[in-house]
């Protein structure tokens, strides 16, 4: 029986996918630009309110078993091999909801931040949105792992189409292709461990699989290898060290694009992947651990790196990796729940972080928070959410990190893992300093930051898409709030963040586990000691930024060249991807081409010696047939 | 008589229709040679015929005659039509069939 929940579920898959093909296949649409936006984002509002209603449905039912809808896909003789279809339960519903409606105010904002751009090439921005609202739903709607992994490719290409989208910028391609390397290099990892969990269970259906665990009916022999194989798929996705240097590349596509990213797709697929094989990753501690260690050092790396960046941008993008790093601690704890919940508020805030981002880069036509300053007097509207952001994003109590962020911090430590937990604590401290550094140097302070001393060296490497934008560097006097399409999303992001913040003061989540009391005042206080420090360094001045650079001399070179990660890759690429492939291309051209052109070679020289034989006299051919006839009859002769 | 000698007749004709088939180096020698190899053919038919006292090898003598004078007329005009377009009837000419 099919519930409504379920029929639900499926209206939101398919309103995305149906958006997809009408604007794909109907070209006058598409041309039009505008019209397949509002087309687009038509489809994105039903699949909101599917989801929500289908949230609601689920809810209303009561019940904690999943229910599912699926449809065979690849039939083989003992029942089907792998099924298409929808799985409804808590997580699914919810992070629909997120999906849907970080995917619909995405878009509506795009109408306006994209409005300079031609009408094709909206129209196939518009088609890719679709297309990535599907794909993220089919992925957390799975049934399956097989189904997973389809959409959670069909994921990684929307990204990089998106993250290219001004595909003629030599970066932007670059940049999209880097994203889709990387990703793909930890993909590689999760389709081996996929086949390899079939091979070991004989099914790739998630509710199967889970009985399958919880009743230790799995094997554990060889089950370390497959769930360090699943975590290296998320490790792509999800950004995690050493795979993360591909988000901060990820700027360079449109801003929205960057929220979307950043907040419901992509990045979220791999924390979403782990919280749903969750009980998988329960059997082998040992892979859970790597994921909580490396999880805490992503998120404090990605935290000294985002002190350094002077593009908005790339602030926003080192601080979603950071925070990636908190949910894969939680998870890697073992309190996905932990993880989940911070998953779900960072996707609020972080749309919400880089619509208003998208809004100030929209006035001000530049990425440098030098070009910025003094913003909140000209832009108070953009300043206040961007304000309720950063609130969110520093965990502060009232806004909505605060609650899930302290989660993470107590299923850390509860867990048995004391040094990342103080790696994590640093790492908020870290990132109370400087999203506040950015909101004192844009929003407060003299217009045109002062330099500070030493910031052009990350500026040099940063690009802008200024050039995208009317407006150019310098207009600074003129920038104002954005029209009402612009910042309506981000007032509903932020009332959202608001309300979560607030219900979690009056009913803390449903937590796993007892935290130590001291918890709560320590996370509070360090997160305002950052904010402090910010405000005592950028707004005061009492504490001068030169001085700071240069206590810190040693990590802020190393933070500057990005820890020389993307040297050693490009390093790793010269030496040892292109000689491989050298050695392979001689191989192909003089070996195995070798072989088959001598090959060749004879042939057609036999051929040639033999066609000399032919003079084409008739009488040749009697001599052969007199001849032939003679040597028959010999030889009947003989053998009678 | 016996039925030997008209055998070793045929094939001596038959032998020296080949040999001029083989290697005469006008086309119109050829055909001749062609047309011993059949004569020889038919007299082994009309002897194999009287000694057996069966009519039936005649009767196919007859019928053979009569196909080779329509083959001799198509042999000939062929001869002719090559004559025109090589100006040429020698068989050292005609090499077509080497592709």
């Amino acid at each position: 029986m099919t519930s409504n929940a379920v029929v639900f579920a499926l209206t939101a898959l398919l309103m995305p996918a149906a958006s997809f093909l009408i604007i794909g296949a109907l070209p006058p649409l598409r041309r039009a630009g505008r019209v397949a936006a509002w087309f687009s984002s038509g489809c994105a509002l039903v699949a909101l309110v599917a989801a929500v209603l289908g949230w609601r449905a689920f809810a209303a039912a009561g019940t904690a078993e999943p229910m599912r809808a699926v449809w065979w896909w690849l039939p083989s003789v003992r029942g089907p091999l792998a099924t298409v279809g929808v799985l409804v339960d808590a997580q699914s519903t919810t992070m629909l909801l997120l999906v849907t409606l970080v995917a619909l105010l995405v878009q509506v904002y795009s109408t306006c931040y994209l409005s300079d751009e031609p009408a094709p090439s909206l129209g196939r921005y518009y088609a890719l949105q679709s297309l990535f609202a599907f794909s993220m739903m089919g992925v957390v709607l799975a049934p399956n792992l097989l189904q997973l992994f389809v959409c959670w490719e069909l994921v990684g290409v929307c990204s990089c189409l998106l993250i290219g989208y001004w595909y003629r910028k030599p970066e932007a391609a670059r940049a999209a292709l880097k994203a889709f390397w990387i990703t793909k290099a930890g993909d590689v990892g999760l389709l081996i461990g996929i086949v390899l969990l079939h091979r070991l269970t004989g099914t790739f259906d998630l509710v199967e699989l889970r009985h399958l665990a919880e009743t230790s009916q799995i094997p554990l022999a060889g089950l370390s290898i497959i769930t360090f194989c699943i975590y290296l798929g998320a490790m792509g996705k999800s950004a995690q060290f050493p795979l993360h240097v591909w988000l901060p590349d990820a700027m360079e596509g449109p801003t929205p694009v960057s929220a979307l990213i950043h907040a419901a797709t992509m990045v979220t697929a791999g924390v979403y992947l782990l919280t749903r094989t969750e009980w998988l990753f329960a059997l082998t501690p040992q892979v859970l651990a790597i994921v909580c260690w490396n999880g805490a050092f992503t998120a404090l790396l990605a935290a000294v790196l985002a002190c350094v960046q002077t593009d908005i941008k790339r602030v926003l993008a080192y601080s979603t990796v950071s925070q990636l790093g908190y949910m894969m601690a939680a998870i890697g704890a073992g309190f996905a729940g932990a993880g989940f919940l911070h998953l779900l508020t960072h996707g609020i805030f972080k749309a919400l972080l880089f619509l208003g981002a998208g809004a100030v880069i929209h006035a001000v036509g530049s990425n440098d928070v030098a070009d910025m300053g003094g913003l909140a007097r000209r832009m108070p509207q953009t300043a206040i959410v961007f304000l309720i952001g950063t609130l969110s994003l520093a965990g502060v109590p009232l806004f909505a990190g605060f609650a899930s962020k302290e989660e993470v911090l107590g299923s850390v430590l509860h867990g048995g893992f004391p040094i990342p937990f103080v790696m994590l604590l640093a790492a908020a401290f870290l990132t109370a300093f400087y999203m506040f550094r950015v909101v004192f140097l844009a929003f407060f302070g003299g217009e045109g930051y002062d330099g500070g001393g030493g910031y052009e060296g990350a500026r040099a490497q940063d690009s802008h898409d200024t050039a995208h934008h009317g407006h150019g560097v310098g207009s600074l006097a003129h920038a104002h709030d954005a029209p009402f399409i612009m910042t309506g999303p981000l007032w509903i992001l932020a009332i959202i963040a608001m309300i979560i913040g607030v219900s979690f003061l009056v009913t803390p989540p449903h937590a796993e586990f007892e935290s130590p009391g001291w918890l709560t005042p320590a996370a509070v206080v360090v997160a305002l000691s950052g904010i402090l420090l910010a405000w005592l360094t950028y707004q005061r001045r009492t504490i001068s930024a030169d001085a700071l650079a240069r206590a810190f001399a040693p990590i802020r070179r190393a933070a500057l060249a990005r820890f020389w990660l993307d040297d050693l890759y490009l390093a790793l690429y010269r030496s040892v991807l292109l000689v491989f492939s050298r050695a392979v291309g001689w191989t192909d051209r003089y070996l195995v081409d070798g072989v088959l052109n001598v090959i060749s070679a004879w042939t057609l020289d036999g051929g040639d010696r033999l066609r000399r034989m032919q003079t084409g006299k008739v009488q040749d051919y009697v001599w052969a047939v007199g001849f032939g006839l003679l040597v028959l009859m010999a030889w009947i002769g003989v053998a009678w | 008589m016996g039925l030997q000698a008209y055998l070793t007749l045929a094939a001596v004709v038959f032998c020296i229709g080949l040999f001029g088939t083989v290697t005469r180096r006008n086309t119109i020698g050829i055909l001749l040679g062609i047309e011993l190899m059949l004569n020889a053919v038919n007299i082994n038919l009309v002897a194999f015929s009287r000694f057996r006292g069966d009519d039936t090898g005649m009767v196919f003598t007859l019928f053979a005659i009569c196909i080779t004078v329509a083959e001799v007329a198509l042999g000939l005009a062929i001869v002719i039509l090559l004559f025109r377009t090589r100006r040429s009837a020698s068989a050292d000419h005609i090499d077509w069939l080497r592709g």
